[in-house]
This record gives structure tokens, sequence and C-alpha cells, in this order.
């Protein structure tokens, strides 16, 4: 069974394409057949990595890399294959599994969507290329992959087509990414160039491997960051994370999907994945181009914190933690820490999933209503939906112990806190933290505590095809912390192949206390200061948030994304469609008028040719024939037609010339 | 008395003269055409008497010439009459007053 | 095979006369009859080609007019047997586009001769001969646009017949210059020479500019493109598919088979200006076509975009200052072969749909629409994926052409390659601007009778599309076409 699968890589990302074709060609009225056949595909593929997970188990430090030639260009081929290691096997079933609980959740969320059939036709579509970014074996085939991926974001967050909003978003998404992505393009061409080949693994020949690294020389730390810049668009890191809030406007499921538990994460599993090119020539495990990293990751991590804080909806303030996160992973990724980036990432994939699935519900539950302010006292109508909410919440806060986000934070604290650069990302990183579980509470105590206001009023528990995947992820949330705990640290000794072995002193360390302390400041303070959030407080209105009346400026501030969309909006975009219609005017008036104007003096001069032509020689040649018309004229008339006349002519002639003839002699 | 050179010249331009006058006053082909023999009998007359009273008559030139001549305008009659009578079958008439089809 | 090519630059010609003589009625069956045997014979062609043979092959060789060694010789290589498979394709495809002009009769028969004479610029090896069709279709080309175009059609026709024919006229004094120089108008022979060195000097100088404005009119490379626009959004739908789809390809065809093989040493002096030429056309081409309004002129600019592309890996391979890799020659060459491939049926589709959307509307600029996914689901999904494979989407056919073509310049011209990404982001706000405007949104009024795709017109659009996925899954068949060609000349560079 492991050898076939070893062979027949291919297939994980094929069923789900397959079976998304299939899907889009079916009328729109089998929303059963859909339904089933996607849930199908994702099995299908789900028992695919399970099966594909097995060996990497077994075996330590397992790879298997299956190359082939794609095309022959000239006399050279370019190859493509598929990579089974364990971070390939535990993507996999991270990207299969929360697939899965998705695509249930679906069912019962688009229930009344007239377009199911199609949506199941994307998500799968989705499903498919996701997974080949994860077995992709070479650079390309992970861009292809990354692109499609981002084609699947682009139709998903634009699905309700017929809301403006909706298609701005995706607009929105996929120019912001596909700028990141010319940077991985840029950077996979110069690898290429450099490394002559783009397969990571090749028997030793490929370009992460020794022999090709050695190749690179300087180049590598450009190289890095040009394809750190794609994983910068895709991950939504500052500067390129404006689309990421935005692209909530696709339906929840999609936003838990792609914008939250994979696609997004694909930046972080693309810097893991390459990682080789971004340490070489690591001094002290420190190297420009992670350096880089680490600022933009803790500067994402902070600053999206930031504005969860302020902002109303309950979609935007997951999107807002998800960015946080993600840079969160990224600065664990730049410090050395790859497996607690990459732990990280698959805890975040359940919890984050879990997250948005349980605002789905809460979404539904309120008739579509999204503003938390519009919400509270749900835990009384949504129970399921509570516990697991809080689970999440839990998770994404910190809390250690019990909940898998908890271990997987610790971690990239510890590794964080050991950069040997700089101190200050783990001191904003543990501020970090703080602000996590501030937002967080904040969000449960609008949306689940406190008096119902006007959209909870009938609120309802959403049906069971909804809750269970909510439990089933809230399950995983939980039950992953067993592999992450620092006792025995599986995951972590599974990713970085060494060996594994328990040892529950570890689980006592002081960085577990610091935070355990900060998660506790957190949710103190945000019980303290929401306490009595949508309701009336002394003079403050119960409308008005409490940090908002506290500190109008700063609220204001946050609540306005810090206004980095205006400012994008005022700089780049305007810059660029200035640049367009200069184009466009340039062409029409300039260049064109360019060869207008040397269309204007061959006209020119032509008319004074003519000129010429016309009242200087031609005229002269008129007048002359005018004159030898008229004295033709003339001499004809001398041609009566009467013989007589003409023999006389020649009778006077001729005594004319004897005349003459006489009067000479 | 012997005829002398001069009395054949003035009979010859006279005859001349009288065919000059006919073919420019008569209107009708035929009298032109006699008017044009008398002409060319004029000139006959003016090779013969030159050659008699040439330095060498005993060479037969003023003959030859004669004859030449006679022999054409025994053709040229036959070629005139002949187109005459074409002329006539087609215009009717032998007016040449009326033949300007030739007018420039 | 002997004879095969004369049959099929010839029988379109036939095909003329047939729709001339045939009522009006049944013109359009006649045409496409008449396609349909000039392009089995090209299939013909292709079954027969030995992939793996050096050189011209299907030779065919008579004496024409001695007295200047004009020959009729025609013969085809990978490139041509691409460019001719191309034009079996395309202009069958033009035949079916909408709207119909009016008085079609005329038209097919234009059509005709103007593919008579593409099938023999794509075969000749001979400069004379060569010529003799490059202007063949230059006229028909003026009355398809000048009779059946649209608003402003005399001023686009004569701007374009004007502005290729003073191109024209510069290349054949070039040629001239070179044949009193040389003695010789083949193709191979003056391939040979130009290693040497055809020319030296001044004269050198004055036929290359002579050649290089002639075919970079006819690209067009900027700044000698304003023709383009005016022509594209004047002519009738049919009649640009064929412009984009190949006549455009006539002179990408002609650097490649002329001009870089004639003059290394010109081009490589000052080839970082014409890189900078190059540059500017995928630079500024897809910006002027985020400001258009007309779908038409929109697609026009991102045709000069694309074939900008294929110029800066032509000027990247002959001007690299040190040898180039094998490799990125290789890249370079194939990356351009496919990319004219790819463009004109990609373009060509464009052009259609917007055709469709023309002859629904009966209008065509980018906010007479609005919603249609709502009303057209099909006619969208399917006009997107042309839209996504004309910005060079994996898995369509223009990301394969268009990442050969990064893959060679940037190892070679790396700062202009990396400054060439713009155009391709460019490219990407054009068309999700386009289907943002077209597909999205609440349904337009004025769109809200639209039938969604007909039976016949999907019989036209599944096998280009399908064509399309083909090329970008398992392009290996496209390869095979000019694999050998592509070797043989990246030796002629290096």
């Amino acid at each position: 069974m492991s050898a076939w699968i070893l062979d027949h890589l291919w297939l994980i990302p094929a069923v789900p394409f397959a079976a998304s074709l299939i899907i889009l060609s079916l009328p729109n009225a089998w929303r059963r057949s859909a339904a089933a056949l996607a849930v199908t595909g994702q099995v299908a593929a789900l028992g695919l990595s399970v099966i594909a997970f097995l060996p990497t188990v077994q075996t330590h430090g397992f790879r298997t890399a299956q190359n082939f030639t794609w095309f022959t260009f000239g006399d050279n081929g370019l190859r493509l294959g598929f990579v089974l290691d364990p971070l390939a096997a535990a993507m996999l079933l991270m990207i299969s599994l929360v697939g899965l609980c998705i695509f249930v959740f679906s069912i019962g969320y688009m229930a009344d969507d007239k377009n199911f059939v199609r949506f199941f036709a994307y998500l799968l579509f989705f499903s498919g290329a996701m997974l080949g970014v994860v077995i992709a074996n070479s650079l390309l085939l992970l861009f292809i992959s990354w692109e499609l991926v981002g084609l699947a974001s682009y139709l998903l967050i634009g699905f309700w087509i017929e809301r403006p909003s909706a298609a701005a978003a995706a607009k929105k998404a996929f120019v912001t990414t596909r700028i990141g992505d010319m940077g991985f393009f840029l950077g996979m061409l110069w690898l290429y160039n450099r490394s002559g080949t783009l397969l990571f693994y090749d028997g030793g020949k490929g370009c992460l491997e020794s022999a090709g690294l050695a190749m690179l020389g300087a180049s590598a730390t450009f190289i890095a960051l040009l394809i750190f810049f794609g994983a910068v668009g895709k991950s939504g890191q500052f500067p390129l994370h404006v689309w990421l809030p935005d692209a909530m406007e696709g339906p929840t499921p999609v936003s838990a999907l792609i914008h939250a538990a994979t696609m997004v994460a694909a930046g972080v599993f693309l810097v893991a994945r390459v990682y080789p090119l971004f340490s070489l020539g690591a001094i002290n495990g420190v190297t420009s181009s992670l350096t880089v990293v680490v600022w933009i990751g803790v500067t994402t991590a902070l600053m999206a914190a930031l504005i969860a804080i302020a902002q109303a909806d309950i979609k935007r303030i997951l999107a807002y933690s998800t960015v946080s996160q993600l840079g969160l992973m990224m600065v664990s990724l730049g410090v050395g820490g790859v497996a607690a980036g990459i732990m990280h990432l698959l805890a975040h994939g359940f919890f984050k999933a879990l997250l948005f699935l349980g605002s789905g519900s809460v979404i539904h539950g309120c008739h579509s209503e999204q503003d938390i302010r519009k919400m509270g006292g749900l835990r009384r109508f949504m129970p399921v939906t509570f516990l697991t909410y809080a689970i999440g919440m839990m998770a994404l806060s910190g809390v250690p112990f019990f909940f898998s986000g908890g271990w997987t934070k610790e971690e990239i604290l510890h590794a964080t806190a050991h950069w040997p650069k700089s101190p200050v990302p783990y001191y904003l990183m543990l501020a970090g933290v703080v602000l996590t579980a501030l937002y967080m509470t904040r969000q449960i105590i609008y949306v689940f505590f406190g008096n119902p206001r006007a959209a909870a009023k009938h609120a309802h528990e959403s049906p069971r095809v909804m809750t269970t995947p909510l439990i089933a992820l809230a399950l995983g949330a939980i039950l992953l912390s067993v592999v992450l705990t620092p006792a025995w640290p599986w995951l972590h000794e599974y990713l970085t192949g060494e060996a594994v072995h328990f040892e529950i002193g570890r689980l006592i360390q002081p960085a577990l206390f610091v935070s355990l302390v900060l998660v506790g400041a957190g949710i103190g303070v945000g019980l303290w200061m929401y306490r009595k959030a949508g309701v009336q407080d002394g003079n403050r209105p119960a409308q008005i948030d409490p940090l908002e009346y506290a500190q109008p400026a700063l609220f204001r501030f946050l609540e306005n994304k810090m206004w980095i969309d205006e400012l994008y909006a005022r700089t780049v975009i305007a810059f660029s469609w200035m640049a367009a219609r200069l184009s466009d005017w340039l062409d029409r008036y300039f260049w064109d008028g360019l060869v207008r104007g040397f269309g204007g003096i061959g006209q020119a001069f032509a008319m004074f040719t003519s000129g010429v032509d016309e009242r200087g020689i031609n005229a002269g040649v008129d007048e002359t024939t005018v004159g030898a018309r008229g004295l033709g004229r003339l001499l004809s008339a001398a041609h009566s037609g009467q013989i007589q006349i003409y023999l006389g002519v020649v009778a006077i002639g001729m005594l004319a010339l004897l005349l003459l003839y006489a009067w000479l002699a | 008395m012997t005829p002398t050179l001069q009395a054949f010249v003035v009979v010859s331009a006279a005859l001349f003269s009288i065919g000059l006058v006919a073919a420019l006053s008569r209107r009708h082909a035929i009298f032109i055409l006699i008017g044009i023999e008398l002409m060319l009998a004029a000139a006959n007359l003016n090779f013969i008497a030159f050659w008699r009273f040439a330095p060498q008559p005993h060479q037969p030139t003023g003959v030859m010439f004669a004859i030449f001549s006679i022999a054409i305008s025994a053709a040229e009659a036959a070629v005139g009459l002949a187109m005459v009578i074409a002329v006539y079958r087609h215009y009717h008439t032998t007016n040449v007053d009326q033949l300007d089809q030739l007018k420039g | 095979m002997v004879g095969v090519i004369t049959a099929i630059i010839f029988i379109p010609l036939l095909g003329t006369l047939a729709v001339c003589t045939w009522p009006q009625r049944n013109c359009r069956v006649i045409a496409l009859i008449f396609n349909a045997i000039s392009a089995a014979c090209a299939v013909g062609l292709w079954r027969k080609f030995d992939a793996t043979a050096t050189g011209m092959q299907f030779v065919e060789r008579h004496a024409w007019i001695p007295a200047i060694n004009a020959e009729y010789l025609v013969g085809v290589d990978g490139l041509s047997l691409l460019l001719v498979l191309l034009t079996s394709l395309i202009v069958p495809f033009a035949f079916l586009a909408r709207p119909v002009p009016a008085d079609s009769r005329g038209f097919y028969a234009t059509m005709l001769v103007m593919q008579s004479a593409l099938y023999g610029t794509f075969t000749a090896q001979n400069f004379v001969l060569w010529f003799l069709f490059y202007e063949m279709s230059l006229i028909p080309a003026f009355l398809l646009i000048k009779i059946w175009g649209g608003e402003n059609r005399d001023r686009a026709a004569t701007k374009f017949f004007l502005y290729t024919f003073l191109g024209s006229v510069a290349m054949l004094l070039s040629f001239l210059g070179i044949y009193f120089a040389k003695g010789t108008f083949d193709f191979s022979a003056l391939a040979s020479l130009g290693k040497t060195g055809v020319l030296t000097g001044k004269v050198a100088w004055l036929a290359f500019a002579g050649i290089f404005i002639g075919l970079a009119v006819k690209v067009p490379l900027f700044p000698f493109h304003t023709w383009l626009p005016d022509a594209y959004q004047t002519a009738p739908t049919g009649v640009s598919m064929v412009l984009t789809g190949l006549l455009s390809k006539m002179g990408v065809y002609g650097f490649v088979r002329l001009l870089l093989p004639l003059f290394p040493n010109e081009i490589k002096i000052i080839g970082p200006w014409l890189l900078v030429l190059a540059l500017c056309s995928i630079v500024f081409a897809p910006l002027a076509a985020w400001a258009q309004r007309d779908l038409k002129r929109m697609v026009a600019y991102l045709s000069i975009n694309h074939l900008g592309y294929c110029m800066l890996a032509l000027f990247a391979v002959t001007t690299s200052p040190t040898v180039a890799a094998k490799i990125d020659v290789h890249a370079a060459l194939s990356g351009v072969f496919m990319q004219i491939f790819n463009h004109g049926i990609t373009a060509a589709t464009l052009f259609y749909f917007v055709g469709l959307l023309e002859q629904r509307r009966g209008a065509r600029g980018i906010g007479d629409f609005g919603g249609l996914m709502q009303r057209t689901p099909l006619l969208c999904g399917w006009t997107s994926v042309a839209m996504f494979s004309s910005l060079g989407l994996p898995g369509l056919n223009g990301f394969i052409g268009e990442f050969l073509i990064f893959k060679g310049s940037f190892a070679i011209a790396a700062s202009f390659t990396a400054i060439a990404v713009i155009g391709l982001l460019v490219t990407a706000i054009v068309f999700t601007r386009a289907m943002q405007l077209l597909f999205s949104g609440p349904l337009a009024e004025s769109c809200s009778a639209f039938p969604d795709l007909l039976r016949g017109e999907k019989l036209v659009v599944v096998p280009v599309t399908l064509l399309m996925f083909a090329i970008g899954i398992a392009p290996q068949f496209m390869f095979n076409i000019f694999n050998t060609t592509v070797v043989q000349m990246a030796r002629l560079f290096s």
C-alpha cells in the first residue's frame, strides 16, 4: 500500500481535480449528487493522504521524490516532480481533514444558495490545487499550483458575484497576491538560472540539496527574498495584507478553508519548503533574508492584532487575527524555529477553521448579521456553537496545557527568545500575545454574553450538519495538543526527523509561566474592559465601544485599519491609474501625434509638389496644346473637300512659281 | 517654213491651259478627267518637242518618256473612270461640288 | 508529398474563385470547405513532417525570374509548419466569428486571398517570393478594414495601409541593397552570409534600419504600434482575429527568419535600445489597455504586450554580451515559438468573444455590460478561460510560452526581464477589471435578454478552449514540432 502511494503521489491532487471537473459539468439542480461527489472526492483525498502519511511515520527523516519530464524544449528537459516528506505529509493530512469538515459544514451553510453545485466544484478545485502546492517537488509545479490556488480563491471570494463588493474584493485579492507572485516568479527564474534545476530533491542534484545550493552563492539571499515576497502576498503579510480582510466577502466556509486554514498558510509553507535557501550561509542561525522575514512577521503580527481590537465585523476580527497569526509563524521561521512555525500552522489550521465555521454558524443563526455589536447573549441560543467557539478562542489566545495553540505559541516564543540578533521581536511577540487574548475576549463577550441585542433576538442553533464539523474541529484543536506538548514532542521530532522520547519534566519551564501570565493578563484586561460592552455604562451609550469611549482617536485609527487602504489608494493605485491614463494619452496624442506629424509633413510636401505641377509645369503644357489646337483648326478650314479648289491652288502655286522663275531669270 | 520649238511650246502651253481651265471650271467629273488628259497630252507634246530639238535626237529618251506617260495616262483614265462610276453608284452624283467628304 | 505546400498555398485562391461564382447564401460553407481542404493538407504535412531532421523539408524549387535569382522556393521547417498550422486554425475560426459582415461573399473571398498570402509568407524561402506574399496579405487586409470595418474605417484602413506599406518599401529597398551587394535572395544563403557579416559600414546600418522598420511596424513594436489599436478596433471581428492571430506573426517570423540571422553585429551594438523598445511594448501597452473603454481596443493593446514578450526574448538572445548558455537560448526561442502560437489562438478567441458580446448588445464598451454572470454563465465562463489564458495562468497555454521566454531572457538580460514582469501584473489588472465590470454586480437592464452560448457558438468555442488546456497541461506535442528547429537556430546565435 505504502509502496503504491509513493508511485502514485499525483493522485492526491488529481482526484479532487477530477471530481471538480465532473461537478462543474453537472446541472444546477443536482445538488445532492454534487455534495455527495464533493465529500467523496475529499474523503478520497483524505484517505490517500493518510496512506501517504503512514510511511513517513515509520522512518525518521523519510523523504521520497518522484520526478518526471514535463516537456522538452530544444534538447533540454523541464522536469517536475512530487515529494513526500514529513512536512508534506503533515500538511496533506491537515488540509484534507480540515477541508472535509468544511465541506460538510458547507452543505448546511450553502443549502439555500442557487449556485450550490458550482460552489462545491470550486471548493474541490481549490482542494486539489492546495494539495498540489504541498506535494510539489519542483518550484515550478509549486508555482503552478500556487497560481491555481489563487484562481480558486479569486473565484470563491467573488462567488456571490451579484454583490459588487464581492467582485471588488476578488479582484483586489487576485491582483495583490499577484504582485507577490511576480516576486516569486522572478525568484524562481533566478534560482533556475543559477542552479539549473527547479526540482527540490533530485538524488543530490536538486536545488535544495548541497550541490545545488553551492551554485547559488551570494544570490541566495535575493532569491530567498523574492520568493518570500510571494509568500508575503499569499500569506497576507505587511505590506500586502490588505486583501485578506476584504476576502471575507466570500462565503464563510471559504473564509475558513482558504483564508484561514490552508491557502494563506501556503506562504508559511513555502518559506519552510525552501528554507535551505533562506538559511544558506547562516552564521549562528541568522541570515539577512531570515532577518527580513522576522521583521516583516513581527510588524504584521502586531499591527494586525491592534487593528483586530477595533473591528466590529465578526469575520474581519478573525481575518485580522489570521494575519496576525501568520506573522507569528513567519517570525518563528525567521528565528529558526521551522518546526515550531509549521506546528503552529497545523494547529492554527484547526482552530482557525473552527472559529470561522463558528462565526459562520453565528451568522447563519443571526440571519446574515455580521456586526458583533448587534449580537449578544448567544450562549443561551447556540450552546454547541458557543462551547466550540470558546475552545477555539482558548486555542487562539494560547491558553496552555489543553489547547493546541498554547503549546505551539509556547514553542515560537521560546525560539524567538533565543534569537541572537535582537531581543525586540521577543518583547513585541509578548505584547502580541496579550493583544490576541484581549481581542478574542472582546469578541466572545460581544457575541455570546450580555443581553441579546437586535440581531440576536431570533437566533437559533444551526443544524446538525453544521455543528458536527464544529465538534470535530474542536476535538482536533484539543487532541492535537497531545502530540504538541513539550513532554512528548512527537510532532516536533517527526518534522525535524529526530528521535522521540518522553520526558514529563519539560512541561515545566519558565517561559510557560510567562505565557500563562500574559494570556491571563490579556483575558483579564479584556473581561474588565468589556464587562459592560453593549450596555450603557455611566456616560457611555450602549452602542459605543468602551475603548472608543476612552480613546476615540486611537480607536478611529485602528478601526480604519491604520488607513493603509486609503494610503494605497492615494499612492500606488492612483499612481498606476495615472500611468495607465498617461500611456493611453501618450498613445493617442503623442506617439500617434508624431506619426500624424510625419504624415502631415508628407501631405504638405505633396501639396507643394502638386501646386508646382498644377500651376507651373502643367499650365505651360496646357497653353501649348491650346495654341496647337487653334492653329490646327485654322488650317483644317482650308480643307474644304472641294477638289477643284485644291487643284486651283496648285495651279496658282504653279503660276506663282513660273512668275518667280521668270522674275529671277 | 519649218516649225520651230517655240511653236510647239506655245501649242503645248495652250493645250495645257485649256486642260487646266476644263479641270478647274467644269463640275462634272468626266470633264475634269478630260481636262487632266488634255494637260497630260500637253506634257507629252513637250517631251516630244524637246527631244526632237535636242542636241542628240538619235537617243530615244523623249519618246520613251512619252510612251511611259501615255501608258500611265491610259491607266489613270481607266482607274479614274472606274472611280467616277463607283462614286456615282455611291452618291448618285458626279458633281464634284457635292463630293466634299474629305473636308478637314 | 511533393507539391503539397503549393497545394496549401493555392487552394484558398481556388476557394476565392469558387466563392465569387457561388450564390451569396452558401458562400460561407464553400469558404469553410476550402479551408478544410487546405487545413487537411497542412495536417498531412504535420503527420509526414520529420521532427528530427534539420533544414527545410518538402522543398519545391522552380526557376521563376532567373535574371534576379528569384526562384519559386517553398519549404517548411518547424517554425514554418507551426505557423501554417496556426493559419489553418485561425482563418476558419475567423469565418465563424460574429457579427457576420454584410455582403459576406466578397468578405470571404478577400479573406481567402489573405489566407493564401499568409500560407505563402510562412513557407516561401526566397526573398522575392516571400515579399510578394507579404505584400499580397496587405491589400486584402486593407480592403477588409476599408469595406467591412466599423466607425472611422477609412481613417484606420488608410493608416494601416500607409504604415505597413512604408515599412515594406523600406524593407524592399534594404533587400535590393543586399542583393546588389551579394547577389542572392535565398534565405538560407543569406543566413549563412549573416554569420560573416553581410554588409559592412553605413550600408549595413541602412539596410538594417530598413528591414527593422518594416518588421517592427508589422509586429508591431513600440513606438511603431499606433496603427494597431485603430485597425483592430475598427476591423470586423473576423478580421481582427486574423490580424492579431496571423498578420502580427508575419512580423515576428520576419525577425526570426531574416533580421536576426542577417545582422547579428548590428543588433549586438544597439541591442540594449532594442530591449528598451520591447520593454516599452510590454509595460506601456497593458497600461494603455487598462485605460480603454472599448473592449476590442483593450484586447488590441494586450496583443502589443504579448508580442513584446516575443521581442524581448529575441533581442535578449541576440544581444547577449557573452555567449549565452545553450539552455537559455533554447528556452527563449522555444518560448517565442510557443508564444506565437498561443497568442494566436488566445487573442483570436478573445476577439471572438468580444464579437459575441457585441452581437448581443450592439455595443462593446466596457461599461455597456454588467452582471452577465447571472444571465449567461457559460459565455462568462468560457470567456474567463480565454482571459486567464491570456494573462498567463498556469494550466493554460499562455503560461508555457511566457515562462520559457522569461526563463531564457532572465539569464541573459536580467534587469530588463525583471521590469517586464510589470507587464504580467498589469495584464492581470486589466483582465480582472474587465471581468469585474462585465460579469459581476447587478444584471444590467440592457443585458437582461441576452441568450447564453448558442449551440453553434459552443461548437466553435469548446475545441479551441480544449486546445488551450491541452497545450497548458501537456505541451510536448507542440514542442515536437519545432524542437529541432530551435536547436538549429540556437547554433546560429552562438
